[in-house]
């Protein structure tokens, strides 16, 4: 019972940090209906960046300020030259355009810091915490609980940027319909600016814990692979369901790689969330929390 | 002036519907298979072969397999490297176990094994449609490749995982050098490219097209949705499971599972975006493409910066090929999007008009 | 109608870059006669880029610096030229073709410095007639030189180095492994998965309890795995991981609480690059070393002369000097550099062919007393090699992290040859059998 709840709870807060990600998709989606599979390369970008920077002798504040302004920079240049041109084309032309972008990322990002592998340092240990580990024999760890801790408040703060803002509510007006938003008079184009933007300061947040957690290599772009079960199952448009996503996700993953793994040879981690995710799709097309889509013809 | 067709008229149903109408379209391409299957062999070195010619070949087979998929059939796919895969571990496992078949036999077996993994992943296509159809591909990748690595009949109970493939004999005549392995290699793409261009251009071609255009108002005109599909998807994986037989027979020399992974699906992807989505030539010229500018590029950059007398390091190199290659996918998308098969379509449409602009 | 500008644009642009290519490919540069070309197959780029640019640019410091001091082998100048792999088999065997048009020799010897390339040359370089050679890793059934004759898995193999790892864990118990647990922990890949037989093997002698746990690559995620470590409760921890894996092993390893001084990994999880990124969580850890670290009297050198005033060393990062991985590079130079020296020796002073160099990997030599001689002592293992025996010593050390450095906690350990010879001898014959070679008889050549 114990090691299951070990494995629960390591789960779950894995899931987080899988969430993080996906946050960052849900809130391009959201607002642009662009499926961004550059962002794993931007999370990588993100944490090269502040490293890089770091290691320049910048002072820990300094340089996640100049590194959210690198990345809001990049959604800046993003959104003029890949996005605009592309407007009206098909939304597969524009998924396939950011795994151009990923790939562009995946070589400017070693190009202008190297290719080592750096470690981050927030501060926060990563040891079990003494008072689980002692009392109920459970490791959890410290840093995880922080981490769930952090994606908590940027979860909180995201929400109310949306839901109180004017810029929050004109990104919901833009993600409901472009043309509408158009005609009311709300500039398409700054808002794809700010919400790059922001995914790109979301993406910093997320390469930093994860590069805390791993190290920054460039292995990191992989995470995106974790992150899109995570938005199957909570539904591309939510984020409250890329949370929940990343929760069941996350658990079900480690309690599947613990408890049946071992029966067929393990390592089953890898294609387990998928199979998880196509059987939901199966139920729920849109995931738990996404938008029901009615096709005309 | 020098591509009109006056002059030339059908005088039956089977002539008019001939792949290449155009008498000059014959001739031309006559004579690109004279000097694909007879000059170059004689003409070229090694190295083109082993390092250009057959690995274009074999990614315009897998190429043209997932252009079925996704550019006429409109599915979405990231799993092509897994199909590829079980076309090569099912090769191998042919061949070992029942090895008084002829190879050839075996490679199409393989395909055939391909195409009914693909139908098992292609049945979630009847309910889901566009980037949660790449999502359950994707499950499809990772899920092959996790099982032919880790059930040991597979790779015959090999130690490592990694096994050589069997030497290649075509009915007794061995394929051992790198020119018989290219004709090789080229008679069967050949074969299947045809084949391919002429499906595109059946009922099946065109069924396929409307259910990519409007899969809705494609079944309200009676066109059988999950045949169509499943069809797309066990055609396009028996391409790809071909295409993985030759990669791992006739390019690398060994199986093993690692190669045919996430990143050489979205090479592959790539291919059909940049040569041009819904055509066969598209598979082609992206296949070259991707294959040739690489090379191209570890030969340029230092060239020119030699000649501006910056230092590079070889790593930098890699970094800008990258680069390259994502800002020329997103130009490709901006400027073209239907590829360059559509380029080489409007010049030869403007050919037909010249000296003429219009 | 039609988009002109567009068609324009494009074509230029294409017209461009193909006159470029073409004015680009019109001067191949090709080795001069009375120089040695040697092919390096490199990887700098990609998940194992950090290793790769420590070991390659170990490599091509010893050969600058041999020039340097020495004036190249016996008067033949080196030359060399780097080729990216990128870690992959399809880049490998093109680089391979390209660099093998270079020159006569078709690249002297071939150290590709990864497995799945090893494997994809394996064939081609026995046709071309070129030694291949694995240090410390590919096919490790090669070291029967009747059946491979053109590959070399010098120094010590995966099989050797698992079987010595035991050793050396048998020797901290006091000898006695009897009721213990091993975990085996990872790469879910033919790397990863080669010892498991051994090890098995070695549990029924040993008598200790084997647990395997697979990673599926890259392996960021790990806590599962590790919480059934805990669970089960591992003395020790074998761990056999390579890339960005190693650093998360030790960092997932420090969340659960496990202790790092009970976990070995293999050399190729045990580098600076492994043990840095994880900090603190990598302190106590330990790893089997083919080479050691640190600044020996041959590394200080070749720092003096190749970064001293004008520096002509390929490093961009001096901090890598010293480290595991350039160290390495340095190994396969003096293994080269030595292998030329030998076939100098027998077939006169001038540019060798693969058929030489090929002969002279078969008779090194290189015992302690040839290793002091080229100032690396201690550096790498007495080697010797032969017909038989493409290995040559299959000795290793076990070093630890102590946060800033590796110590080394252990002299040479030897691995189980009895054990794991006769089953690579196995594995060996089958693969002349199913490939119809006959062997060789190592006692009629000389």
């Amino acid at each position: 019972m114990q090691f299951f709840l070990e494995v629960l709870i390591g789960g779950l807060l894995a899931g987080v940090m899988y969430s993080l990600v996906a946050l960052g998709f849900v809130l391009i989606y959201k607002a642009s209906g662009v499926f961004n599979f550059a962002q794993g390369a931007m999370v990588y970008f993100a944490a090269l960046s502040f490293v890089g920077i770091l290691a320049k002798g910048v002072p820990f504040g300094l340089a996640l300020v100049l590194a959210l302004a690198v990345m809001v920079l990049f959604g800046v240049v993003t959104e003029r030259f890949v996005l605009r041109p592309l407007v009206n084309q098909p939304p597969i032309s524009l998924f396939m355009a950011t795994i151009g972008l990923a790939f562009f990322l995946e070589g400017l990002g070693p190009f202008l810091w190297g290719n080592e592998s750096h470690e981050i340092r927030l501060g926060i240990p990563d040891e079990p915490l003494p008072f689980f580990l002692s009392r109920y024999n459970i490791a959890i760890s410290s840093f995880d609980l922080a981490a769930a801790a952090i994606a908590g408040v940027l979860v909180a703060s995201l929400a109310v940027f949306f839901q109180k803002t004017r810029v929050g509510r004109a990104l919901r007006a833009v993600a409901d319909d472009h043309q509408a938003a158009l005609s009311i008079g709300i500039p398409l184009q700054v808002i794809w600016m700010i919400v790059w933007g922001v995914a790109g300061f979301v993406a910093l947040v997320a390469g930093l814990l994860w590069g805390a957690r791993n190290g920054v290599q460039l292995a990191l772009v992989s995470v995106v692979l974790k992150a899109l079960p995570v938005l199957i199952l909570g539904g591309f448009t939510s984020v409250p369901g890329a949370i929940v996503g990343g929760l069941i996700v996350g658990s079900t993953e480690k309690l599947a790689e613990v408890y049946i793994g071992p029966s067929v040879g393990g390592g089953i981690e890898s294609w387990f969330p998928y199979a998880l995710a196509l059987l939901f799709l199966l139920v729920r097309p849109e995931g738990l929390f996404g938008d029901k889509r009615i096709e005309r013809v | 002036m020098l591509y009109r067709e006056a002059g030339q008229f059908k005088t039956s149903y089977a002539a008019d519907q001939q792949l290449l109408p155009i008498r000059q379209d014959r001739i031309a391409f006559l004579a690109l298979l004279a000097v694909a299957f007879v000059a170059f062999p004689l003409q070229l070195g090694d190295y083109w072969f082993t390092a250009l010619l057959i690995p274009i070949l074999v990614f315009s087979l897998a190429a043209i397999g997932l252009n079925i998929l996704t550019g006429y059939a409109g599915q979405l796919s990231l799993g092509s490297a897994a199909f590829m895969a079980v076309g090569a571990f099912s090769a191998y496992n042919f061949v070992l176990r029942v090895p008084w078949l002829p190879q050839v036999v075996s490679f199409l077996l393989a395909g055939v094994c391909a195409a009914l993994v693909g139908i098992a992943f292609g049945l979630p296509s009847v309910r889901i449609k566009g980037f949660y159809l790449a999502v359950a591909t994707l499950a499809a990748q990772f899920f092959v490749v996790w099982a032919l690595q880790k059930f040991p009949w597979f790779t015959n109970n090999s130690a490592s995982g990694v096994i050589s493939a069997q030497p290649v004999s075509f009915f007794g005549f061995a394929v051992n050098t790198p020119a018989r392995n290219y004709l090789f290699v080229l008679s069967v793409v050949t074969v299947l490219a045809l084949a391919a261009k002429n499906m595109a251009r059946s009922n099946t071609g065109r069924s396929w097209m409307a259910v990519r255009d409007m899969d809705v108002a494609a079944e309200v005109i009676g066109i059988p949705l999950m045949r169509t599909k499943l069809m797309a998807f066990a055609i396009s994986s028996f391409y790809c499971g071909v295409a993985g037989a030759l990669y791992a027979f006739c390019y690398i020399g060994t199986v093993e599972p690692e190669a045919f992974s996430l990143d050489m699906s979205f090479r592959i992807l790539f291919m059909i975006i940049v040569g041009g989505m819904g055509t066969i030539m598209g598979a082609f010229i992206g296949a070259t493409f991707f294959t040739v500018m690489p090379i191209l590029l570890s030969i340029v950059i230092p060239a020119i910066a030699g000649g501006l007398h910056l230092t590079f390091d070889k790593a930098s190199l890699t970094y800008l090929e990258y680069m390259i290659f994502g800002a020329l996918i997103i130009f490709f998308l901006i400027v073209e999007p239907h590829g360059l098969a559509r380029l080489w379509q409007i010049a030869k449409e403007k050919l037909r008009i010249w000296p003429f602009p219009h | 109608m039609f988009d002109t500008r567009k068609l324009r644009t494009v074509r230029t642009a294409l017209a461009g870059l193909i006159g470029l290519a073409a004015a680009a490919a019109a001067a191949p540069a090709l080795a001069q006669a009375n120089e040695q070309f040697i092919s390096i197959l490199s990887f700098r780029v990609g998940p194992y880029g950090p290793a790769g640019t420590g070991i390659f640019s170990g490599f091509i410091d010893y050969l600058t610096y041999v020039n340097q001091k020495e004036g190249g082998v016996g008067g033949v100048k080196l030359t060399w030229e780097e080729c990216e792999t990128e870690y992959q088999a399809a880049r490998g065997v093109e680089c391979y073709e390209r660099l093998k048009t270079k020159s006569p020799t078709k690249g002297t010897m071939i150290h590709p410095v990864s497995t799945p390339i090893t494997y994809a040359l394996l064939d081609k370089t026995a046709t071309d007639k070129v030694p291949l050679v694995q240090t410390g890793y590919g096919r490790t059934d090669t070291i029967d030189g009747r059946y491979f004759p053109w590959a070399f898995p010098l120094i010590t193999t995966y099989p050797m180095q698992a079987t010595a790892i035991v050793k050396y864990l048998a020797a901290k118990e006091k000898g006695n492994l009897r009721g213990k647990k091993i975990a085996f922990l990872y790469l879910d890949s033919a790397y990863g998965k080669e010892p498991i037989v051994y090890l098995q093997a070695e549990a029924k002698v040993n008598g200790f309890e084997l647990t395997t746990i697979p990673i599926t690559p890259p392996g960021t995620e790990q806590g599962a795995q590790w919480q059934q470590i805990r669970q089960n409760q591992a003395d020790y921890v074998i761990f056999w991981g390579f890339g960005v894996m190693n650093s998360a092993a030790m960092k997932a390893a420090q969340k659960i609480g496990y202790p790092r001084d009970k976990i070995i990994g293999s050399w190729w999880a045990g580098s600076e690059e492994d043990t840095v990124p994880a900090g603190d969580a990598a302190k106590g850890y330990m790893s089997a070393a083919m080479n050691v670290s640190g600044k020996t009297p041959l590394i200080a050198d070749m720092e003096k002369t190749l970064y001293g005033a004008s520096p002509t060393g390929s490093l961009q990062d001096r901090g890598k000097i010293g480290g595991i991985n350039y160290n390495r590079g340095v190994v396969i130079g003096l293994i080269t550099v030595e292998a030329l020296r030998v076939g100098q020796g027998k077939y006169g002073k001038k540019v060798l062919s693969g058929e030489e160099v090929r002969w002279a990997l078969e008779h090194l030599d290189m015992s302690e007393a040839r290793l002091k001689a080229l100032n690396a002592s201690g550096l790498m293992p007495a080697m010797k090699t032969s017909c038989l025996d493409h290995e040559g010593s299959g000795r290793i050390k076990i070093q630890q992290w102590d946060g800033s450095k590796w110590n080394l906690v252990s002299d040479w350990i030897d691995g189980n040859r009895a054990l794991v010879r006769p089953l690579l001898e196995q594995s060996a014959i089958e693969y002349g059998k199913s490939k119809g070679i006959t062997p060789r008889d190592c006692s009629k050549e000389q």
